[in-house]
């Protein structure tokens, strides 16, 4: 853990968008609105996979964001592909999802994997044609991951695993899914799992069910089971007792795709507030005449903004090495969670009435923010993460 | 093969913001720039052709274009373009659709091509002259209003479909030929992401009037100096009336939109 005055030291990362970035953004959005947006509602109204927004996405080179470009991928760099997630969840979080987790599953692979291993695997989820899962959340693992009880034993070239997971987003349309298991149930928290690249579908998986959830309807949330599921030892990915840190690994770089995420989701129900307060005549004169209104929007577009540069800021840190990456990452997905929540619960203000009917957007948007605040580190373990780097572990 | 397609960088028609300076010429600062719209309608086209002949087309954006135009051109490449050549020159400010036709003539008259298309017309301008003056200038076959483009890379011919009043006139050329095309050549694609990063890499080469050997002065003359049309005046259109909006099931709305077309003598 950094000391304080490591923590509190002032950061000379700076970025600004390159032509690429600003290119994809406008190319993203446009994608995003024609043929994503005018799908949104029905995805939410379903709750179906969109396998026609996940083509799509494959089509377009989206999924292959974050791949090396030796393996088939474009090797975006981290505020590249936190672009990409903030442009689609603008218009649709269930889609934003498809890219936010090809990238989330396959982290331990890219950071760990053998070239044997990334040969095999990463050319297909770069093209879109496989897709993968991140498989750590067990019913009594949430935000206390190192209560993880699935087992992994070795037998011979293969390893077998029991036991199960809960809320594992795309884990019943995945083709791998990414699974943390414990291979040394004596040794401490940190060298206990390990992580497995599970090939599926394979004997002994089952996906049990799927949750019922508030919002992300269209994003299946698996509950997995493993029985006696066996998977060849070439599968591991790093060594035994190595998962616990390509998980915490994978958090410093996933968490940002999450404020990406909420950062998108705020500016989809700004842009809608705006356009509305247009647009709606009350008292003779459009809402957005009133000040009450004005306020909230003025208010709506600062917090976005803000949300925006703490999680490009953060993007650029990590993307630079900074050791205090999982801070960096927790303070965004931080502020920009409880952004999403708070603009979109907003935007339902704006449009009155309307607004919490299903003939608008907002509602969704609302519901779809909650997660932000939930999901990859509810917003209290992120608090936990900033505080301790800050003040050390002891502190 | 090789196709190239004139480019045009115009202020964006999607950020409603063009406006005209205080000399009557377009204030280029104030809005941002795209690829003129239906120039992306001819690139799509050409860019069909190559994706039907892979390894065998290639296709260079020629613009003539501030400096800044690079910039613009980057999208196209993004799709799918192999090159840019960009002309530009302070000199070039100003000048009007003969000019910028010389001027094109004289960039095509260093590049090797087999095939020019241009868009219909460009969304500033709206001249819709530039493309047929370019062919006359280089003496190219001239094949406008085209709906499809399909040449014949070994018999060194083009043939294709011009709108006409009952369906399409099939023409056929000898290439070199000059393509005025129309938005039925087919939607422009987005550009792949793949595209974008790569896009960087890709080489845009700038020509300035010396390059080409053109000149402000005497009687070839190009450039704002030797604009032979200028913009005098401008106003504003008067405001269109109220709108009406037809709703309701289909076939119901198809009968009320047709007796509002018969009332008028429109059909």
């Amino acid at each position: 853990m950094p000391n304080a005055s490591d923590a509190s030291r002032s950061t000379s990362v700076q970025y600004r968008l390159t032509e690429e970035q600003q290119l994809l953004r406008e190319t993203l959005r446009e994608l995003a609105d024609e043929r994503i947006a005018p799908r949104a509602a029905e995805i939410d109204r379903t709750g179906e996979f969109p396998e026609d927004i996940r083509q799509l996405l494959a089509q377009h080179d989206v999924l292959a964001l974050p791949f090396p470009a030796e393996y088939g991928g474009i090797g975006a760099d981290l505020l590249t592909q936190c672009i990409a997630i903030e442009e689609i969840a603008r218009a649709c979080v269930t889609s934003s999802l498809i890219l936010s987790v090809q990238g989330l599953g396959s982290l331990a692979l890219v950071l760990a994997g053998t070239d044997e291993q990334k040969q095999r695997l990463i050319p297909d989820l770069a093209s879109g044609a496989k897709l993968i899962a991140f498989g750590l959340t067990e019913p009594e693992a949430g935000s206390d991951a190192g209560a993880t009880r699935t087992r992994a034993v070795r037998d011979g070239d293969d390893y077998i695993i029991d036991g199960g997971k809960r809320f594992i987003t795309n884990g019943s349309v995945a083709d791998i899914v990414t699974v943390f298991a414990v291979t040394d149930p004596d040794a401490r928290t940190s060298k206990r799992l390990s992580c497995f690249a599970v090939e599926v579908p394979t004997k002994g998986f089952s996906v049990v069910r799927l949750e019922h959830k508030l919002g992300i309807r269209g994003s299946p949330t698996a509950e997995l089971s493993f029985e006696r599921m066996r998977v060849p030892a070439r599968n591991r990915i790093g060594d035994e007792g190595d998962g616990w840190k390509l998980a915490m690994d994978t958090f410093d770089r996933s968490r940002p795709g999450i404020a990406a995420q909420a950062v998108g989701i705020a500016q989809g129900a700004l842009d809608a507030s705006v356009a509305y307060a247009r647009d709606r005549k009350q008292f003779g004169q459009r809402i957005g005449d009133f000040q009450m209104v004005q306020a909230m929007l003025a208010d709506m577009a600062a917090r976005t903004e803000a949300a925006r540069q703490l999680t490009y800021k953060a993007c650029a840190e990590i993307d630079a090495g900074t050791p205090d990456r999982a801070r960096w990452a927790s303070m965004a997905k931080l502020v920009a969670g409880d952004t999403a929540m708070a603009v979109t619960t907003d935007a339902v203000q704006v449009f009155g009435g309307y607004g919490y009917t299903d003939d608008f957007p907002v509602e969704r948007m609302m519901r779809d923010a909650k997660i932000t605040q939930l999901y990859e580190g509810t917003q209290q373990i992120q608090r936990l993460v900033i505080a301790r780097s800050l003040l050390g572990r002891g502190g | 093969m090789n196709i190239v397609v004139l480019t045009k960088p115009v202020p964006d028609p999607a950020a409603a913001a063009e406006k005209l300076g205080p000399d009557n010429r377009l204030d280029r600062a104030a809005s941002p720039a795209v690829i003129n719209g239906n120039d992306e309608y001819t690139l799509e086209a050409a860019l069909q052709i190559a994706d039907g002949h892979p390894g065998e087309v290639e296709i260079t954006l020629l613009a003539m274009a501030p400096a800044g135009g690079a910039e613009t051109l980057r999208k196209g490449l993004a799709m799918g373009a192999t090159r840019g050549v960009l002309v530009t020159d302070p000199a070039l400010a100003g000048s009007d659709a003969w000019s910028t036709a010389k001027v094109l003539a004289a960039a095509l008259g260093t590049l090797e091509f087999d095939l020019v298309l241009a868009g219909f017309d460009s969304s500033d301008g709206v001249g819709g002259v530039v493309g047929a003056a370019v062919a006359t200038l280089l003496k190219l076959p001239y094949l406008s209003s085209a709906a499809k483009v399909e040449p014949d890379l070994a018999g060194k011919t083009v043939r294709v479909q011009r709108i006409s009043a009952t369906g399409f006139d099939v023409l056929e050329a000898p290439m070199p030929a000059l393509v005025v095309g129309t938005q039925l050549l087919g939607t422009p694609r987005y550009p792949s992401l793949k595209g974008i990063m790569g896009a960087r890499s890709k080489e845009v080469a700038q020509r300035s009037l010396a390059d080409l050997g053109l000149t402000t002065d005497g009687a070839d003359a190009v450039g704002g100096g030797a604009a032979r049309t200028t913009v005098t005046a401008k106003r504003t259109p008067p405001a269109r009336g109220a709108a009406r909006v037809v709703r309701g099931p289909a076939a119901e709305a198809a009968k009320e939109l047709a007796a509002f077309l018969a009332e008028r003598r429109l059909v």
